[in-house]
């Protein structure tokens, strides 16, 4: 399994985000390595090269950084590294959450990265919790198509379904996980719409952010040449329980 | 006459304790513009390096400059750490097992350091660091290598240089490092990491003489 390592300059924000990620990804090994070393802020390179040989598990590491010279110390200590690391370059709390779900799932190091670095959304970050409206509305207008699951309704500007979220939990941590990474490979946008709130369904915390109970119904829409199959992906795990 | 390995060490020495003189001002250069670390880490740095030539001296100059690298790298902390430990060791790298430096091995050891430090931190110059000090004293180094000119006459021509270079990063917008994210802001300041290399080159030629 691939291990990750948040380096930060400061210990606590490290050991936070280590903590927030650790959540969604229990059996991933997560390392921080935060602050000077001496109770400071600052980066220090020892701490970050015995970070990423005890995140090491045999498969890889990939690190998160969050300002400029954390990055060079994470370069400097991947290539002392015996094995294989990956410094990507993402948002830190996004992208160690992405990351730690794709390992959690059994991907390889090359996807733990890829999840890291499209952890801030498609193209469009002002989707992912809108609560203006003005973006990733379909019309309602249209009839139902041929191209449209059964179920789901589908417009000119793409295809969209009312799930009924009737596992206990609803759309928390581990569900909002599985959604995005069966969305991952599609090429759709989709967008989960709870009350007034919207989320992109490309991230884990915006789905979270939606606090989405069981019991809840929340409409799944969704654009693009995949937008069908999207829905219908969505629709299927939810139909299941999120598998709980 | 060429540099040996305890005249690297010695020039090291020098370094250590200039940078002490200028633990302040290097500081205060760094509040200005950064985040106000970088004349105590250097200090921290080349006293560590310090210290463990005088526990061992290695054999040749390469490998006193390799000893500096890993002690910079381990002890420096911030982006100086990387930067000036990726320099040194790009520099000891270049001149290989070499006894002792002849000048084209001091302006190759000068021109692999600047390598090093673009690679690392992926500045150009006009980006305000210390790559604006570093890039002219190369070519500097190179012109005085190449018309004869001695180990000594190759570092003082570097160290003008980069006294001229890093100057001219006062009137400069930071595009790189902590100061970047002050905008317009940092225009009007000497960057430090521009500062600390002309001080570290100036002070090796001085130890050349």
């Amino acid at each position: 399994m691939i291990g990750l390592v948040v380096v930060s300059h400061s210990r606590a924000l490290a050991d936070g985000v280590v903590e927030l990620a650790g959540q969604m990804a229990p059996d991933v090994r997560i390392v921080a390595a935060g602050g000077d070393g001496s109770g400071g802020l600052g980066t220090d390179f020892a701490a970050v090269a015995e970070a990423i040989s005890g995140a090491d598990s045999g498969g890889g590491v990939v690190v998160l950084f969050d300002l400029g010279s954390a990055k060079m110390v994470a370069d400097m200590a991947a290539e002392e590294s015996a094995g294989e690391v990956v410094v990507v370059d993402a948002p830190l709390v996004e992208g160690a959450v992405a990351a730690a779900v794709a390992a959690q799932g059994g991907a390889d190091l090359r996807r733990v990265a890829d999840a890291a670095r499209s952890a801030s959304g498609r193209t469009d970050r002002s989707a992912r919790t809108d609560r203006s409206g003005e973006t990733g509305q379909p019309g309602r207008s249209g009839a139902g198509s041929a191209s449209a699951p059964a179920g789901a309704e589908s417009s000119v500007d793409g295809v969209r379904a009312e799930v009924v979220l009737t596992n206990g939990m609803g759309l928390h941590a581990r569900p909002a996980a599985l959604v995005v990474r069966s969305l991952a490979e599609l090429d759709a946008r989709v967008v989960v719409r709870f009350g007034d709130e919207r989320a992109d369904a490309a991230s884990v915390l915006a789905l979270m952010g939606l606090g989405a109970p069981g019991g809840a119904t929340v409409e799944v829409s969704a654009t693009g040449p995949d937008a069908a199959e999207a829905v219908r992906r969505v629709r299927e795990l939810a139909g299941r329980d999120f598998d709980e | 006459m060429g540099c040996t390995a305890a005249d690297v060490a010695d020039a090291l020495r020098a370094v250590a304790r200039v940078v002490a003189e200028h633990r302040a001002e290097l500081v205060r250069l760094d509040r200005e513009i950064g985040d106000g670390d970088h004349g105590e880490n250097l200090h921290r740095g080349f006293a560590a390096v310090v210290s463990t030539l005088d526990g061992e001296l290695p054999a040749t100059p390469g490998a006193v400059l390799k000893l500096a690298a890993t002690k910079l790298i381990s002890t420096v902390g911030g982006a100086a750490g990387p930067l000036y430990g990726t320099a040194f060791l790009r520099a000891a790298t270049s001149v290989g097992d070499a006894a002792e430096l002849d000048a084209a091995l001091v302006a190759g050891a000068l021109q692999a350091a600047l390598e090093g430090v673009v690679a690392r931190g992926k500045a150009v110059v006009g980006d305000k660091t210390m790559v604006d000090a570093l890039t002219p004293a190369v070519a500097a180094a190179e012109s005085a290598a190449s018309s004869g000119g001695d180990v000594a006459g190759v570092l003082a021509a570097a160290a003008g240089a980069a006294e001229e270079g890093a100057e001219s990063t006062v009137p400069l917008v930071a595009r790189k490092g902590r100061a970047s994210y002050l905008g317009e802001r940092s225009a009007g300041h000497l960057d430090p990491g521009a500062r600390s290399t002309a001080l570290l080159l100036r002070t090796f030629a001085g130890s050349a003489r």
